[in-house]
């Protein structure tokens, strides 16, 4: 094909569609050239020049962010010139830099302490006295600047510029004086805005959130799909123990390419509540009593044998689909159906992105939940259950019901108790999204899978498997 | 007062002609010295001709770079799709060069009808004349004379009557020379931060708003005028020496000089005689010790090397330094150098767009090496630190503000070594005093 260079990146053959930088062409070939200020994501500016490479032939060194290929070049990322010119850089983005990493958020996964392992000098060459000093600043609701740090790749300001939409930063004075700024009167208060902490290459922009919360290298790192809203992003939560420490973006592009809302990113909150439901609980005595699974299960498939037609259903739209499907398919035993409700939020589109916003609807499986046969007429659902002859409610809180769970059983799968459903005929506690596997499905039918982050609290199982052992003990088998 | 001095007979005034004679700023009085004619044979001609006329000269870019104007018009697109845009780059703010502000101060005209020249050429309706914020005279005297030519026709709706639409805009700078460079003028005319912009794309591609642009200097588009009128080859013919090197240029001479001034002489000149004849020779009692001869941004050379240099792009070159923008700096045996670099040190330091990490650190890292020195605490190994930065800033940056801080750091170095020496040794300067 015609629209396919040909060229040569450290001894490797490569073929890279026309219009490529040499920076993207070599990562294609195998080839790492570091850099701070590219960004796939971002405007070039080639600023920072830490991508140095040498270009057979041409009389200085090229910065590969911001050189297209041409056919046949002979791009030398290690050469002694190229090596040496990175270096440069390194040492003289060290001249100023706290080095204060023992006490850096960012150390661990920092850019600048990575690439001076890589390729940097072993000593430093700066004696001048002090080396330049400017306190932190607040730049917004989660974001602190810790000016000292930066190294004015100026990655945050070129995406609140060009991928939000919103200028609030600028670099403001020259030289070495430079530093991000904000505009004044106003903060990084943006619902997209926490992706300049993730941006940042080096412990400038940092959570305070996150703020000595934990070593980046003490984390585990799980794929999954953020539960704040129906637009699906691909999140990493990330743990420590059986803690969610951090939600960052995942490594898969996803549908949010590497970027996550301020929402998605604080709130894993629900993820860590302690007061969650260890083990399946009946009544005994006008009080809700421990059981275990077995027994638990038995009582709940007698309730449902006994039960008079129809029954209702209440589930959460933040269910996986397998939970949901099995909850619809034991509904359906009972000539029943079942609601969602969905809490809503002002919609916040990153318009660098395409079709990416935070969503209105702020569930992750309204989809799922529609598709699985549930309908949004939550009071309608309320108001039918009261002649209902039994209650499923899936992790949802049924506050409403009239009276709570005695003329009328209350089957409650969740994963905490609400005040509504003390009066249920049986408990069974079911994990969150953090705990198991399973699937959501987002606003454009697009179906997900997420990972397992951390261990289930007690004895905790899945919805999905839940009501599958229910419908196994009924007879009913496992669906499909 | 006149200007400060009347012509040398050794100057070829072309463009300093009527330096000091304010009839000229005036559109009559600019008429009745021959003004507008080279724009009138300009328009009379195709905008092909134009260039040709403007190649066969053989005019290099006056600000610095010295790139050939005529091949610089010929690369803008030759079908118009969309506005082409003129800038003039009027932000004089070499420190030394003094000569793009006297040509706006008396022959506003001049620079008037050579960019209308030009903007013919490239089929640019909209000039954009970008003129160094601290200049208020000549803003002033500028914007009188563009009014003028518009209210006279000369430039508005038919430039001259007859012509396209040409229409001339002053674009204030606010105090940073890096806007000087060609990309960072442009973020400036847009209203962004004066950065320079990485290449390619470049200007005659996607300049100004993403439009084809050329950007010339404000001696270079004064001088189109006379091209015009007298042709190519006639300014070609102007040149003392090299073919590569054509017409006249001004020579702003300041410094450890008895007459400093603009001087205008044909390239080729000497400079020896530049200095000693034109411009009067040293203080009394003083000997040269170095030049500058193409402003603050070129190496140094010594007293010898200037002997025999030749004042145009390649003998300057020759002598190990640049022509640069024509600003001839002289260092007399009293001057101590040490000072005058880490001086100049500042002013990259401070002028850095802060954009490369080799600019933005380097420039400060090397000032504070520099002005350690001069505090008595430098150490004989920081001459080849300073040497090896310099390495580091050059050829590898967007610009070259990074560069002309360390070739001049590094060039005075080389060739003043036992100046530097002898503040390590001795804490002090090693000047005559």
């Amino acid at each position: 094909m015609s629209d396919l260079v040909k060229l040569t990146i450290d001894g490797r053959e490569a073929q890279v569609p026309k219009g490529t930088s040499v920076l993207e062409a070599a990562r294609l070939a195998g080839v790492f050239v570091p850099h701070y200020c590219y960004h796939p994501s971002l405007p070039v500016v080639g600023a920072c020049r830490m991508c140095l490479v040498e270009v057979e032939g041409w009389p200085k060194l090229a910065a590969s962010c911001a050189t297209p290929v041409a056919e046949g070049m002979v791009v030398k990322v290690s050469s002694p010139q190229a090596r040496a010119a990175r270096r440069g850089v390194l040492e003289f983005l060290l001249i100023n830099h706290p080095l204060d990493c023992p006490i850096c958020d960012q150390a661990g996964e920092c850019d600048l302490q990575d690439y001076v392992f890589l390729e940097g000098r072993a000593d430093s060459r700066y004696t001048e006295y002090p080396k330049r000093f400017n306190p932190a600043r607040e730049f917004g609701p989660d974001v602190l600047y810790v000016q000292n740090r930066c190294i004015l790749c100026t990655r945050c300001v070129r995406f609140m510029d060009h991928v939000a939409g919103e200028a609030v930063l600028s670099v403001s004075e020259r030289g070495d004086r430079a530093y991000i700024g904000v505009d004044s009167g106003r903060a990084l208060d943006h619902a997209w805005a926490g992706n300049v902490v993730d941006l940042c290459p080096v412990g400038s922009l940092i959570s305070k959130d996150f703020l000595h919360k934990a070593r980046a290298w003490e984390l585990d790192r799980t794929e999954s799909v953020c539960p704040g809203c129906t637009q699906g992003c691909a999140v990493s939560l990330e743990t420590r123990g059986d803690a969610v420490v951090r939600i960052r973006p995942g490594r898969s592009a996803g549908v949010n390419r590497g970027f996550i809302c301020d929402v998605g990113r604080l709130g894993y909150g629900p993820l860590n509540r302690t007061d969650r439901i260890e083990t399946p609980l009946v009544p005994e005595a006008g009080r809700l009593v421990p059981a275990d699974w077995d027994s638990a299960l038995e009582r709940t498939a007698d309730l449902l044998r006994s039960a008079k037609a129809p029954w209702v259903g209440l589930v959460s739209a933040g269910a996986s689909c397998e939970a949901l499907e099995a909850a619809a398919k034991l509904l359906a035993l009972g000539g029943g159906s079942g609601a969602f409700r969905v809490p809503e939020g002002p919609e916040v589109p990153l318009p660098g992105v395409p079709d990416l916003a935070l969503r209105k609807e702020r569930a992750p499986n309204v989809q799922g939940a529609l598709a699985a046969g549930f309908a949004r007429s939550w009071e309608e659902c309320l108001a039918r259950a009261r002649g209902a002859g039994l209650v499923l409610v899936l992790d949802e809180d049924p506050a409403g019901i009239e009276p709570p769970g005695e003329s009328v059983p209350l089957v409650y799968v969740g994963t905490a108790l609400p005040e509504s459903a003390r009066g249920a005929a049986v408990v069974l506690p079911c994990t969150s999204v953090a705990e198991e596997e399973g699937s959501f499905v987002n606003l454009r039918g697009m179906r997900q899978s997420y990972r397992q982050a951390k261990a289930p609290p007690g004895m905790a199982r899945p919805a999905a498997w839940i009501l599958a052992e229910v419908l196994a003990a009924l007879g009913a088998g496992v669906p499909a | 007062m006149g200007y400060p001095h009347p012509s040398h007979p050794r100057e070829t005034v072309l463009l300093s002609r009527y330096f000091g004679d304010a009839e000229a700023r005036g559109y009559d009085g600019w008429i009745k010295r021959g003004g507008y004619q080279g724009l009138e044979k300009a328009l009379g001609t195709s905008r092909e001709q134009v260039i040709e006329e403007v190649k066969t000269s053989g005019i290099r870019g006056r600000g610095g770079a010295g790139f050939p104007a005529g091949m610089k018009w010929s690369f803008m697109p030759k079908e118009r799709n969309g506005p082409h845009y003129l800038c003039c780059n009027a932000d004089e703010g070499e420190p030394g060069t003094f000569k793009d502000r006297e040509i706006m101060r008396w022959t506003p005209h001049a620079l008037i009808e050579g960019c209308a020249i030009a903007a013919y050429a490239i089929q640019a309706e909209q000039v954009y004349i970008y003129i160094r914020g601290e200049f208020t005279e000549a803003i002033a005297i500028m914007q009188r004379a563009i009014d003028e030519a518009r209210a006279k026709g000369v430039l508005g709706p038919n430039c001259m009557g007859r012509g396209p639409r040409i229409e001339v805009m002053i674009h204030r700078g606010a105090g940073a020379y890096i806007c000087g460079e060609e990309t960072a003028l442009m973020n400036s005319i847009e209203g962004r931060r004066g950065n320079p912009r990485i290449r390619p794309p470049f200007p005659a591609q996607a300049g100004l708003w993403g439009r084809p642009t050329t950007i010339n200097n404000v001696e270079t588009l004064s001088a189109v005028p006379h091209i015009m009128v007298k042709g190519g080859a006639w300014y070609k013919g102007l040149s003392l020496s090299s073919p590569k090197s054509t017409g006249t240029k001004l020579f702003s001479v300041c410094g450890s000089i008895a007459k400093p001034g603009n001087y205008e002489v044909t390239m080729g000149f000497p400079l020896k005689d530049l200095l000693f004849d034109l411009a009067g020779g040293m203080k009394p009692g003083r000997r040269l010790k170095a030049v500058q001869p193409g402003g603050c941004s070129v190496p140094f050379i010594t007293a010898q090397e200037a002997e025999g240099a030749l004042l145009d792009y390649e003998g300057c070159v020759a002598a190990g330094t640049q022509l640069g923008s024509g600003g001839a700096i002289v260092y007399d045996d009293s001057v101590d150098i040490v000072y005058q670099v880490s001086r100049l040190a500042r002013f990259y330091a401070h002028e850095s767009c802060a954009q490369c990490t080799q600019c933005r650190e380097g420039t400060a890292w090397t000032l504070r090496i520099l002005q350690r020195i001069l505090r008595g605490e430098g150490r004989m190994d920081d001459l080849g630190l300073l040497l090896d930065l310099g390495e580091q800033m050059t050829g590898k940056t967007i610009c070259v503000l990074s560069d002309s801080c360390a070739v001049v750091v590094a060039s005075a170095i080389q060739k003043f070594r036992p100046d530097f020496e002898a503040y390590v040794r001795s804490g002090r300067s090693g000047a005559a005093g």
